[in-house]
């Protein structure tokens, strides 16, 4: 070997920490943000966060429940893979909700927890817990570092398992002593292959041939799709595949975007609360191609009586949820990026005016019936529904609208227009209270330039009002708007539908919100009269800070349509009468 | 779908937790497991878990594909009991005077294919190594002479039909895996390629 090649391999081996080498991996994955909270077991790598701060925005949030909803909220707005910070026990075990809820809904997500030295492993230490173990059912993967030669290759491997294929969160645990060692670091190298782990299925064409047969002979198909379309960017490919199709689409609250609301063959929202005319007709369509989805039971309502008439095609990128829950005639296995165009390509230029009218004539009688009454009322007080409307009227479906759980969520989800994908951030599969003021934190961070609006209600908010302070400190600029009807809606309203009106512990008080943000430096302002709403929401619009607005709604109003637990699509009742 | 006994082989790297993470996918479904084995396979470093469940086909293949959804799971197969080779084995301590005294014990192993593994003066352990019911057997005659103690194995088993995992791995360990679009070669085989 020659001397100069002697020379370049030690200039190559950089005897560095493993909490230098940690930051290291985060600078060549790309990472500009962290959400974090320090703690005993991970203050080295904090201390070398420290010489990183010029490069890396670590935001200091107040839980860390929060900052991993912070991290799901930048992924889902960005595309790019969501970094927590946590320490040991406490730390760690705060995560455990994000980590669920990422998983459920596929958000990529690398949390980076701090674990006592390995010598006290085992020993209920002060502070350890056993974080592999809790994480384990709730990762996609996870992995321990007790030594700090590891940790290059297994932050590489956690970046590649979190963001390739199906997303999913991804816990690495870093004891104290490996934070602490010292040595040779030769390089991060990106992580492309794991032999084990097969990101993206095998595409096979026949099924693609056999789909495309299905669809041309089909006379009302249907398409429902899910947020696998905005997962794979494949929103181009898909709009090219309904277009040339001609194929009435609706989408699982999660997919919710990935097309304009507006756009023509846009038929609205799946499920539990979605529109009249997707359940109903899922019934009576022939052939119904589901996309990037998982018949989850909020969207397929009774299995036995779902979509029984038609052929189904399910194209997934996960085989383990092809067949899961609804047998498939046609499986479809692979990313939709790449299995669309190749669907596109085989079937027919087409249009269905005859089954676009029975769309047209069931999303008539909604409209009558429930989305007139809602965001038009008569009463006096005011609705969910026509803040979400004036919002949409003022911010012309250009926002982000982050959303908590519960009735609010599901009114926001029918009438909110968006024009562009990875717009509508929520929690779909978890349902977790609480989500949405740290996501609308995390996606301001992912997506500066875009006006965010968090929707809370009056019980969400309540749950994780904590990250106030992290507004306050960071100053990201979102703008709060608290739905409050003085209830847990839509607990309360189950209450009165199936179980006699018996409102058990549904009635939540309030603080003063508006006095709260104070506390925080956070502008506010509550309203309740309907000639306060548009003005009120274009000033918090026109503010350069965060602003929170409270804003008094009807106390007991319920969301429909609705299909209840137990019944079929097609059983979707446009009010309580018909329960 | 009637429920029947399927064997399940599953192909991993050697990685901490996988245990856990594929007892989880059982226990989260209210799974009893019959029999549970890890073992090194024909190739180093890969292991190979068999597992035995009692459930409808439908599920065992939904199971298979969660499994396989793990990084660290190379693949997971489920079979019929016909379409595999299998074996367990069982050990019996019995008191050796009894024994010596009453059983035609020559008789004992040419009948049960049973093999002493230890003869001390307080006791002897036999050795039966076959199907559930030929262990069980053996029980019953046993128990007539004082058993002591009977503790037996998971099932191993082989897959008939399988080459073994050589091949498969050196396509996983091809970094092209997945990017691949396959023509119409399996549409008669339809059910038989519907693992990944």
């Amino acid at each position: 070997m020659l001397q100069r090649d002697v020379q370049q391999m030690k200039n190559n081996f950089e005897n560095i920490s493993g909490s230098q080498a940690v930051l290291k991996a985060l600078v060549a994955e790309g990472v500009k943000t962290i959400f974090g909270y320090p703690g005993g077991a991970i203050m080295p790598i904090y201390d070398a966060l420290y010489d990183y701060q010029k490069i890396i925005n670590h935001v200091l949030v107040r839980h860390e429940q929060g900052a991993i909803h912070a991290a799901q909220g930048f992924a889902r707005v960005s595309g790019k893979t969501g970094v927590v910070f946590a320490t040991s026990g406490p730390g760690a075990t705060n995560l455990i909700t994000g980590l669920a809820d990422a998983l459920i809904d596929s958000t990529p997500i690398v949390c980076i927890t701090g674990q006592v030295f390995a010598h006290l492993l085992g020993t209920d230490a002060f502070q350890e817990a056993d974080v592999l173990n809790i994480t384990t059912p709730v990762t996609k993967w996870n992995y321990q570092i007790t030594d700090a030669n590891e940790i290059p290759f297994i932050l590489s491997k956690a970046f590649f398992i979190a963001k390739s294929g199906r997303p999913g969160p991804v816990v690495i645990d870093i004891t104290k002593n490996a934070q602490l060692q010292f040595f040779d670091f030769e390089g991060y190298k990106i992580c492309e292959h794991i032999r084990s782990y097969l990101p993206k299925p095998n595409i096979r064409k026949e099924f693609i041939e056999e789909a495309a047969k299905l669809i041309n002979a089909s006379k009302q198909p249907f398409v429902v799709f899910g947020q696998g379309v905005i997962l794979g960017n494949a929103e181009k490919e898909f709009l090219h595949f309904i277009e040339k199709s001609g194929i009435p689409a609706a989408w699982t609250i999660l997919g919710m975007g990935a097309i304009p609301t507006n756009h023509k063959l846009a038929m609205g929202m799946l499920g539990m609360h979605g529109n009249y005319a997707p359940n109903v007709l899922t019934n009576k369509c022939d052939v119904l191609i589901a996309i990037g989805m998982r018949f989850d039971d909020r969207v397929t309502g009774r299995l036995d009586k779902y979509a029984k008439q038609a052929k189904i095609i399910h194209l997934d990128i996960d085989p383990a949820e092809i067949d899961k829950n609804v047998k498939s005639d046609v499986p479809v296995w692979g990313d939709c990026k790449i299995t669309l165009p190749l669907l596109t390509e085989l079937i027919k230029k087409k249009s269905y005016p005859d089954w676009y009218k029975q769309f047209d004539d069931c999303r008539k009688l909604e409209e009558a019936k429930c989305i007139q009454p809602d965001i038009n009322p008569t009463g006096k007080i005011l609705t969910m529904g026509e803040v979400v409307n004036t919002i949409n009227e003022l911010t012309k479906g250009e926002a982000i609208i982050v959303t908590d759980v519960g009735q609010h969520q599901m009114v926001a989800c029918r009438y909110a227009k968006l024009n562009n994908t990875r717009s509508n951030i929520t929690s779909g599969g978890l349902g977790t209270m609480g989500f949405a003021l740290p996501a609308a934190i995390g996606a301001k961070f992912g997506a500066p330039k875009k006006e965010v609006i968090a929707l809370i209600g009056d019980g969400g908010i309540q749950m994780t009002i904590q990250e106030l302070g992290t507004i306050m400190q960071s100053k990201p600029n979102i703008k709060i708007i608290i739905l409050n009807n003085n209830f847990l809606g839509m607990v309360r309203q189950w209450q009165e539908l199936f179980h006699q009106k018996r409102y058990s512990f549904v009635n939540i008080e309030s603080p003063n919100y508006v006095q709260v943000a104070k506390g925080y430096g956070i502008a506010g302002a509550k309203i309740s009269k309907r000639s306060e709403l548009k003005p009120a929401i274009k000033k918090i619009l026109a503010s350069k800070k965060s602003y929170l607005l409270e804003v008094m709604v009807r106390k007991e109003n319920n969301v429909f349509p609705m299909v209840p637990q137990g019944k079929g699509v097609s059983e979707i009742v446009l009010s309580k009468k018909e329960i | 779908m009637s429920k029947q006994e399927y064997t399940i082989t599953i192909y991993t790297e050697n990685h901490i937790g996988l245990l856990t993470r594929i007892a989880t996918i059982f226990s989260r479904r209210k799974i009893n497991i019959e029999s549970f084995n890890t073992s090194p396979s024909e190739i180093e470093s890969v292991f190979r878990f068999t597992i035995v469940i009692n459930t409808t086909e439908e599920f065992v293949k939904k199971l298979c594909r969660q499994i396989e959804r793990q990084v660290e799971v190379l693949r997971a197969y489920y079979n019929t009991n016909e379409e595999i080779i299998w074996q367990e084995m069982a050990l019996y301590k019995v008191p050796t005077k009894i024994i010596a005294e009453t059983v035609k014990v020559e008789r004992l192993l040419r009948e049960y294919g049973a093999k002493v593994v230890v003869i001390r003066t307080d006791f002897t352990i036999f050795e039966v190594t076959g199907h559930r019911e030929e262990t069980e057997k053996f029980i019953k005659v046993l128990e007539q002479y004082n058993l002591i103690e009977f503790v037996r194995s998971a099932r191993i088993a082989i897959i008939k039909a399988s080459e073994g995992f050589h091949k498969k791995l050196k396509e996983f360990e091809s970094s092209e895996h997945g990017e691949k679009q396959f023509e119409n070669k399996f549409l008669t085989s339809k059910e038989k390629i519907f693992t990944m």
